[in-house]
């Protein structure tokens, strides 16, 4: 290759100097190139009311997490405009892998919000259908899902059938090998599929400066011959139509693409992190003002797209929505010990069926001397609920 | 009935489930023209093509991690990893996602999956080329590990695990991929996955082996029966599912058991197999449970191997220690072994 050849092929998979920004912070509508594929006004005013509503879900959550409803909850606040640009930008056939902290899109996406919470809650691990909802378990370990969505693309390329496929990461996650492999992987395969790195600048604590030396997390992908781009992660303009781009570009069969969403994750790591420890509340607070729903409505305000009504509809929505999950998750954890057994394997082995009648045979003792005496330790609760204290 | 190498009764089984299904997909690092670094892949990119036996970029998290997003996809992968050693970097890929897919999703995501591992010593190896790693993926819920010791065994299994609904880490032997035997295209009295065999029968004691140790304990039982000692060797093939059963079955038949692996010993699938069985047939026993293992040092360097692995020597040591002047308790019988 010469060495102007290698030049251009450079340039054509380096991300833009700076993120991408079609909408100023303060709901200005910013220059947009002519190839820029600004989302159709009715796609952004639903991105708009979905927003909103995620936003409530996620406080939602967040708020039953304290009271002791959830196990855990890793909130996505402040990152409503790439879940929901994430979200948005595919279509029924195509394939989402969602991390832990990405509940608010899967809410987007129409899962239903109990059987997607189901982790968190504690009541089981995943709790919806990945094949019927076309979106993988969440993930926990970081990075692990790339290989897989790169994996599954490669199936969806070698089925013919359409499908592509979009794994979310976070600023963390690109650290670790999983991603790096995933991402030769899909250059190496040409899979059509999309990584969308959250960038909300915290692992935990780690700031962004102790994650990686990079420009720009975007830049990682031109070693391993993936075209990139970067984008402002709290501008859903932008974000929508730089992932949407990446999304059909995978779709027309031209490979794999990265996108990095600058964002800030504006909540504690999740309800047991105390982000004082490792940040400033000015820090915070700017970022707070930098908030990606309300940028969003001034923008589709000025541009008259948007009036008081449609606000207060979604408002509404989103009040419904909390209402809901507060009912849902009222009641007591659900679980049936004897179901650990069950999905093992296809078939239990013979010591799996031994250990099962073993632990029935210990819950119906339980339930023999109601939960009162013997080994129950005076829990009062009986029968099969009692195992659970 | 032909007699081949375990490495090309390995390779016909990977040959015979790429024509089965469509839906086999065989790949990782140099499985392809080259046909793999023992040539157990050796012409299948020939036969089937580039979409169905494929080289990989060099990454065993990202192999295994593919192999799960293909699963995803409807495929049924066939993975290798190149040596025991260099499947590491795959573990957290096996140990979080391979494993526990099924029963994170309730079983609504299962993952037919087979991981190939070349595994274990004795073939003068340097360092990193001979590691045993089975107990890993054995101490690992949701996998199903397998070990063929016999030649018509690494054409079945092979079969059986390609064909498994759950993912099977299939440990190959490297010291045996040159041993040669018989095998059928037709299965006749094969038993399957899941299964122990009693390769020998024997009335004094049950010597418990897998993998590259059974032709070693095969040889130390002719040795002992020209000193009238009569072993009966148990082939597990399967660790998981382990076969309680015909273990349990043989020992209660002897009175007497040695467990035999090339591994290092603490912590090991022996030290599971040997508490097994005095759990199960502690009244059958005249007398303690002994295991034949590697010891419990980092593999060695091929000049002092030999010191390292499990001999015909070390088997009979162990089995002249079984206290032959005590008379077990066989009148325990069979009856009611279900695991």
């Amino acid at each position: 290759m010469s060495f102007q050849a290698l030049r251009q092929t450079v340039d054509r998979l380096l991300p833009s100097s700076d993120p991408v920004r079609y909408v100023a912070e303060d709901g200005t509508p910013l220059p947009v190139p002519d190839d820029g594929g600004i989302p159709a006004d009715a796609v952004l005013l639903d991105a708009f009311r979905r927003m909103v509503v995620g936003r409530r879900f996620d406080a939602q959550a967040t708020v039953l997490t304290r009271q002791g409803r959830l196990a855990v909850y890793p909130s996505s606040r402040g990152q409503e405009a790439c879940q929901i640009g994430a979200v948005l930008a595919l279509r029924e056939e195509d394939w989402l892998f969602p991390t832990y902290r990405d509940s608010m899109a899967l809410f987007a996406r129409g899962l239903d919000p109990l059987e997607l919470l189901t982790l968190l809650r504690g009541e089981w691990h995943c709790g919806y259908d990945p094949m019927a909802w076309r979106t993988a378990p969440q993930c926990t370990p970081l990075a692990t899902q790339a290989p897989h969505a790169v994996g599954l693309a490669e199936a969806l390329r070698r089925r013919g059938r359409g499908g592509v496929v979009l794994v979310l990461v976070g600023d963390g996650g690109t650290s670790e090998g999983d991603f790096h492999e995933a991402l030769n992987f899909a250059g190496v395969l040409g899979a059509p599929v999309v990584f969308l790195v959250q960038n909300n600048r915290y692992a935990i604590s780690v700031p962004l400066e102790r994650q990686s030396a990079a420009p720009a997390l975007a830049f990682r992908g031109v070693g391993c011959g993936v075209p990139s781009e970067q984008v402002d992660g709290n501008d859903l303009v932008a974000t929508l139509a730089v992932v949407s781009a990446a999304v059909e570009r995978a779709r027309a069969g031209r490979g794999p693409s990265l996108v990095e969403a600058h964002t800030y994750r504006v909540e504690p790591h999740t309800n047991a992190d105390d982000a004082a420890r490792y940040r400033d509340e000015e820090e915070v607070a700017r970022w707070r003002a930098a908030d990606p729903v309300v940028r969003l409505e001034r923008y589709l305000r000025h541009r008259g797209l948007l009036t008081d009504r449609e606000v207060e509809d979604a408002r509404q929505e989103a009040e419904r929505v909390a209402e809901a999950l507060r009912a849902g998750l009222s009641g007591p954890l659900a679980g049936d010990p004897l179901e650990l057994f069950s999905h093992v394997f296809a078939e239990p082995t013979p010591q799996l069926v031994e250990q099962r009648a073993w632990l029935a045979a210990e819950l119906a003792a339980w339930d023999g001397d109601g939960g009162a005496g013997g080994d129950s330790d005076g829990v009062e609760e009986e029968g099969r609920s009692g195992w659970r204290r | 009935m032909a007699t081949v190498t375990m490495a090309r009764a390995l390779n016909s089984a990977l040959r015979e489930a790429l024509r089965a299904d469509d839906d086999v997909l065989v790949f990782g690092e140099d499985v392809g023209p080259l046909g793999g670094v023992f040539r157990i892949t050796d012409g299948l990119t020939r036969e089937f093509g580039q979409e169905r036996c494929f080289d990989t970029p060099l990454a065993e998290a990202g192999i295994v991690g593919v192999a799960v997003g293909l699963c995803m996809g409807g495929f049924r992968p066939v993975v290798e990893m190149q040596f025991d050693a260099f499947g590491y970097p795959a573990f957290e890929q096996i140990a979080s996602h391979v494993a526990k897919t099924r029963n994170r999703t309730r079983g609504r995501l299962s993952l037919p999956m087979v991981i190939r591992v070349p595994f274990g010593g004795g073939i003068g190896g340097v360092e990193h080329h001979s590691d045993s790693s089975e107990a890993y993926y054995a101490h690992t819920p949701g996998l199903k590990v397998v070990t063929p010791a016999t030649v018509e065994d690494a054409y079945w299994l092979l079969r059986d695990a390609v064909d498994d609904p759950d993912p099977v880490v299939f440990m190959e032997p490297k010291r045996l991929y040159w041993s040669r035997g018989e095998v059928s295209t037709a299965r006749g009295s094969v038993e399957p996955l899941g299964r122990a065999v009693v390769r020998r029968a024997g009335r004094d004691v049950t010597v418990v082996a897998y993998g590259p140790a059974v032709p070693v304990a095969l040889e130390a039982a002719r040795e002992a029966a020209r000193g009238g000692v009569e072993l009966e060797v148990v082939d597990l093939r399967s660790l998981v599912p382990f076969d309680d059963a015909t273990v349990v079955a043989s020992v209660r038949r002897t009175g007497r058991c040695v467990v035999v692996q090339e591994a290092q010993g603490f912590a090991g699938v022996g030290a599971e197999v040997a508490a097994r069985v005095q759990e199960r047939c502690f009244h059958s026993l005249a007398a303690p449970v002994l295991r034949v293992a590697g010891f419990d040092v980092p593999y060695p360097p091929p000049a002092v191997e030999r010191a390292h692995l499990p001999s015909v020597r070390r088997i009979l040591g162990a089995v002249s220690r079984l206290q032959f002047d005590d008379e077990p308790d066989l009148t325990h019988g069979v009856a009611g072994v279900v695991s």
